[in-house]
């Protein structure tokens, strides 16, 4: 993932700032500074607004094309309502998306609509992303009659080559999405999305609802067509292992902001933030042996809402590395001594190689 | 029945493209009509409502048929042969009166099939239009939200609350009664129930994922509400359109009754009833028959559409329930195969808008 | 108290209901062009004379604002207009036929309340049993049935059977209570048992549907499993829960009662509010259209007052509101 150093532009807290390409790599998707607050209402007959969610905070990223970024974080911490603010499904409160060198934020509808035929999304859930009452191959037509490319015969002949590209059977162009299974719901998923041939993809979670074995076929028909198409990916998820798999570089998301980020094997070798240390930690090893050798690093405290959300860096209440500085001023993103200059992280104590955390502070209770 | 579709694919493409068009026709998926048309078949309570609606329909549109049979038009008077000495109607099989006559002396059952026209003309256009415009409001309030939607579903509540008579009286005021007040009426009110109704359905449909998925490709508001949220509704908008048309039914013949709607001499059943009211201790035949027809037309509606209402109803759903019940109550019987669905007339029960 | 509160709003918002029916319904009759009326009023044969000279003791030469500024100013002060016919106060008429109206619509609700609630709770405690199938038939019959034909077949097979056997309890037309308690009710039964059977029908349907469903639901397993009777896991918890959809049934059909207590007086001849109203549209009378109009709005408003404070009495989520 290509960041922009920190030393350029008007100082701001938390991520990088703007600044005209200064990386090599050909970017397609920009996001510069996205905050995205939704209002909360009470009161009966005449609604106040009582607080916000601060759902994304000041998250700028970008993904090269061709390319596959991980976005990474609990339940909570925002990536699906960034993934929809690039989307364009969501307005956003401030901050830019930039598309293919175009400025996409809060477009019109209107405007919207050829942007939309560049960027799709793959869903979460494969029983309720498909109208139960339509026919598949009105569901993986739609693209074209909405777009008005294709007609008739040409158009069924369009739909039954992207059935058979994602590994369906054409014949079945008259079913119903109940006929099918999970992972051959998915499938559908992406022959819809991949109909007017996007650039970039947003796969929110694309495979967490599937079963193991067939979340491989899944994400292997992915890595295909990424190759044959040059597609780019942001691609969603909270399984580290699946988004080390499917992606060139991972961002880490807490409560809103970027915790972590850069290209996987400096990301995943040698993590920096503490959040990332322990995710890494909790996640399941195949060997049993390495397993029980491992620190398992529990993280004591619940993710605290993101209305109010802790002062300073927002994990710091849960951090086994906190002190006070953690509580009074928000960490810069930024490339930490040692580290490329992609691999940024947001910590005022980042983790040095081979610290032992769990020693650091609350590890597994007895 | 669910094939790896990579497996698959790979074999069965080598036809071409021609066999592929025959055979995707052949593969093709059961939709949910023709499931709810299997199970309607086996309901016999249904079937057997659905053919006394068509005997129904059949009669009415023969009415002059029969007018050219018996000789008796629905509005002349026949003072000879049929009135008795004092005046009053002759009964049944007399004289050439198949059911009698009535208060002047016409043929009743002559009127009793124009009647039925004036019934069952009222019964499915107030329905469409109700349904029409009800559907449009239900979406449009549920889809847009915010502004829209308030103003729409306030005035949708204002609609129900108000008592029809009220209007009924108002419009019979200024229009005079006619047939048109009696479908301005209840079309007026039959909408709102079922904007209402809609609207519930349209709010919690809009936020599945498909119709998010819709957005993301560019659809517009109005491709979303007709063709991705409109098809999950089919199924209780059918319902109550169908339960809809007794009640309109019932309503054209109360109005007709109260002197608010079909004047005579144009025959209704509502105001057949209402001068039989002054003969009942002299001609009990002038009650019943009119009275009969009417009942015999909103029963077979009700059961027909209490038959449509069970056979959308996910059988799993009850299968389910029919399970827990028995669980619970040992030894008692159990819910199976309930027909006389359990729940409110007028709010009629909306099955889940998935499953088939 | 929150309760409070929420009375006082409802209560302006039912004023303003009210204020905007009337003007509504004045607007409605009074923008017809006035000959007509005085025409309908003076006879076909009239003269234009006389027919100017009705439509100015009418009032109705008099521009519209005028008018309707004098009809407030009536309403404001208890009074309704005169009626076309007999000069008398309409405020005098409705009083008069007030009693009817009220006996039908109280005994009338308490029947199907009480019918419907009670045959839809055992329907639903017995499921499939032969009550309850018995039951669902009559419900089907009820709900299939206008409320006219009801009355006349009572009529037909009740009234005249009876009395021609000289059993002359029940009577038709109106009886004060002032008669005799047993009277009143021998006249009022057959009407009371018209006006409910459908609504009867109705809300049996419901409270079945919804106490079947509300037993199905966990809570009642747990309050079963805390070892409470059958009797009082039913009533206390099953009925509370599944009334609230029926109390909310209640105030949509409040409007539609106005319309059976109309076609219950034409066909008893109880000569009630409703059945006055009627037999004012046929002959014009405009003022005391307007007059029942206007009492149908208070009505209306006030029972959904009523019907609001129950269900915020029994469901304690809605008093925040």
């Amino acid at each position: 993932m290509s960041a922009i150093p920190a030393d350029t532009g008007p100082a701001s807290t938390g991520s990088a700032s703007t600044a005209p390409e200064t990386v090599g790599e050909d970017v397609l998707v920009r996001v510069e500074n996205l905050v995205k607050y939704f209002p909360v209402r009470a009161g009966g007959l005449i609604r106040r607004t009582v607080g916000q969610v601060h759902a994304v905070d000041d998250v700028s990223l970008s993904i090269p094309r061709g390319k596959t970024l991980g976005l990474v974080g609990e339940t909570g911490s925002g990536k699906s309502t960034l993934a929809r603010c690039v989307a364009g499904l969501i307005p956003v409160s401030s901050g830019r998306v930039i598309f293919d060198g175009r400025d996409i934020t809060n477009l019109s509808r209107g405007a919207m609509r050829p942007v939309r035929r560049e960027i799709q999304m793959i869903f979460q859930d494969p029983y309720s992303s498909l109208n139960p009452r339509r026919r598949i191959g009105a569901i993986i037509g739609d693209p074209f009659a909405i777009h008005k490319t294709a007609t008739g015969a040409e158009r069924k002949r369009a739909v039954q080559e992207l059935m058979e590209r994602v590994g369906l059977n054409p014949e079945h162009y008259n079913r119903f999405p109940a006929e099918f299974s999970g992972g051959q719901r998915q499938r559908i998923g992406v022959a819809r999305a991949l109909a007017l041939k996007p650039k970039l993809i947003i796969c929110d979670e694309p495979v967490s609802a599937l079963d193991v074995s067939i979340q491989a076929q899944v994400l292997n028909l992915l890595a295909d067509l990424q190759r044959d198409y040059g597609l780019s990916y942001l691609f969603i998820a909270h399984d580290l292992e699946v988004v080390r798999h499917v992606s060139n570089s991972v961002a880490v998301m807490y409560l809103g902001r970027i915790g972590e980020s850069g290209p996987i094997q400096p990301v995943y070798g040698s993590p920096r933030h503490p959040y990332t240390v322990a995710l890494l930690s909790a996640a399941p090893a195949a060997d049993p042996d390495a397993a029980a050798a491992r620190q398992r690093i529990i993280l004591t405290g619940d993710v605290p809402s993101p209305i109010d959300p802790p002062s300073g860096c927002r994990f710091h209440p849960r951090c086994p590395k906190a002190e006070a500085v953690c509580g009074q001023q928000e960490p810069q993103l930024e490339a930490r001594a040692g580290d490329a200059a992609t691999h940024l992280t947001a910590c005022h104590f980042p983790v040095q190689a081979g610290e032992n955390l769990a020693a650091a502070g609350r590890s597994e209770p007895a | 029945m669910s094939i790896t579709g990579i497996e698959v694919a790979g074999q069965e493409i080598a036809a071409g493209e021609g066999a592929l068009d025959a055979s995707a026709a052949k593969i093709q998926g059961r939709s949910q009509w023709q499931l709810t048309w299997r199970r309607l078949r086996r309901d016999k309570v249904a079937m057997a409502a659905l053919v006394v609606i068509l005997i129904m329909v059949v009669l009415a549109l023969a009415a002059p048929v029969f007018v050219s049979i018996t000789h008796h038009p629905p509005n002349i008077a026949y003072p000879n042969t049929g009135e008795d000495a004092a005046g009053n109607p002759v009964g049944p099989g007399t004289a050439g009166f198949w059911l009698g006559t009535d208060g002047t002396g016409r043929d009743l059952f002559i009127r009793i099939l124009y009647g039925a026209r004036i019934s069952l003309f009222v019964g499915f256009v107030t329905t469409a239009i109700g349904v029409v415009a009800g559907v449009t409001v239900g979406l449009m309030a549920g889809y847009f939200g915010g502004f829209i939607d308030t103003v729409l579903a306030r005035f949708t509540d204002a609609v129900l609350a108000f008592p029809y008579v009220v209007l009924a009286l108002a419009l019979a005021v200024v229009l005079g009664p006619s047939l048109i007040v009696i479908i301005g009426v209840i079309a007026f009110f039959s909408w709102a129930a079922i904007a209402r109704i809609v609207r519930g359905q349209t709010l919690s449909i809009k936020e599945k994922e498909y119709i998010e998925a819709a957005r993301s490709l560019g659809a517009g508001p109005f491709r979303i509400m007709f063709l991705d949220i409109l098809p999950n509704l089919l199924a209780p908008v059918l319902v109550l359109a169908t339960l809809y048309i007794p009640t309109a039914v019932v309503f054209e013949a109360t109005l007709s009754y109260l002197g608010l709607g079909i004047q005579p001499p144009t025959a209704s059943w509502g105001n057949i009833l209402a001068d039989a009211q002054n003969f009942y201790q002299v001609a009990w035949w002038y009650v019943i028959f009119p009275a009969a027809a009417l009942l015999i037309t909103t029963l077979a509606f009700n059961l027909f559409g209490d038959g449509i209402r069970d056979a959308m109803d996910p059988r799993t759903e009850r299968a389910f329930a029919a399970g827990r019940a028995r669980r619970r109550r040992g030894k008692r019987q159990v819910l199976a195969n309930d027909s006389q669905s359990h729940l409110s007339h007028a709010a009629p029960y909306v099955p889940p808008a998935e499953g088939s | 108290m929150a309760i409070l509160g929420f009375l006082i709003r409802r209560i302006l918002t039912g004023i303003v209901v009210i204020w905007l029916v009337s003007t509504g319904a004045f607007f409605l009759f009074f923008a017809r062009p006035v000959d007509t009326v005085a025409r309908q009023l003076a006879g076909h044969a009239a003269t234009p004379q006389v027919i100017a000279l009705v439509i100015h003791n009418l009032g109705l030469d008099q521009p519209i604002m005028v008018q309707y500024w004098h009809f407030i100013d009536g309403l404001l002060h208890g009074n309704l207009g005169y009626s076309y016919f007999n000069q008398e106060a309409v405020t005098t008429m409705l009083k008069q036929d007030l009693p009817p109206t009220i006996s039908l619509v109280i005994g009338g609700v308490v029947l199907w309340l009480v019918a419907g609630l009670s045959v839809g709770i055992i329907s639903a405690t017995r499921p499939r049993s032969l009550f309850d199938r018995s039951s669902n038939v009559a419900v089907l019959i009820g709900l299939s049935m206008p409320v006219f034909v009801i009355g006349e077949l009572l009529i037909l097979f009740v009234f005249v059977p009876l009395n021609r056997h000289g059993f002359t309890w029940i009577q038709t037309g109106y009886a004060g209570i002032s008669q005799g308690l047993l009277t009143w009710a021998g006249h009022m039964i057959l009407p009371w048992i018209t006006l409910a059977a459908v609504q009867a029908a109705v809300y049996t349907r419901l409270t079945r549907g919804q106490l079947l469903d509300t037993m199905g639901e966990d809570y009642i397993r747990t309050a079963r499993a805390k070892g409470l009777s059958e009797r009082r896991v039913t009533f206390k918890h099953g009925v509370r829960a599944a009334l609230t959809p029926v109390v909310s049934q209640l105030g949509v059909d409040v409007g539609q009662l106005l319309g059976g207590v109309v076609v219950v007086e034409t066909v008893f001849g109880l000569g009630g509010l409703g059945q006055v109203a009627v037999q004012a549209i046929d002959t014009d009378n405009l003022p005391v259209i307007i007059g029942f109009v206007i009492v149908a709005a208070v009505f209306v408003v006030v029972a959904n007052i009523v019907v609001d404070l129950v269900y915020a009495l029994l469901d304690p989520r809605v008093r925040i509101a």
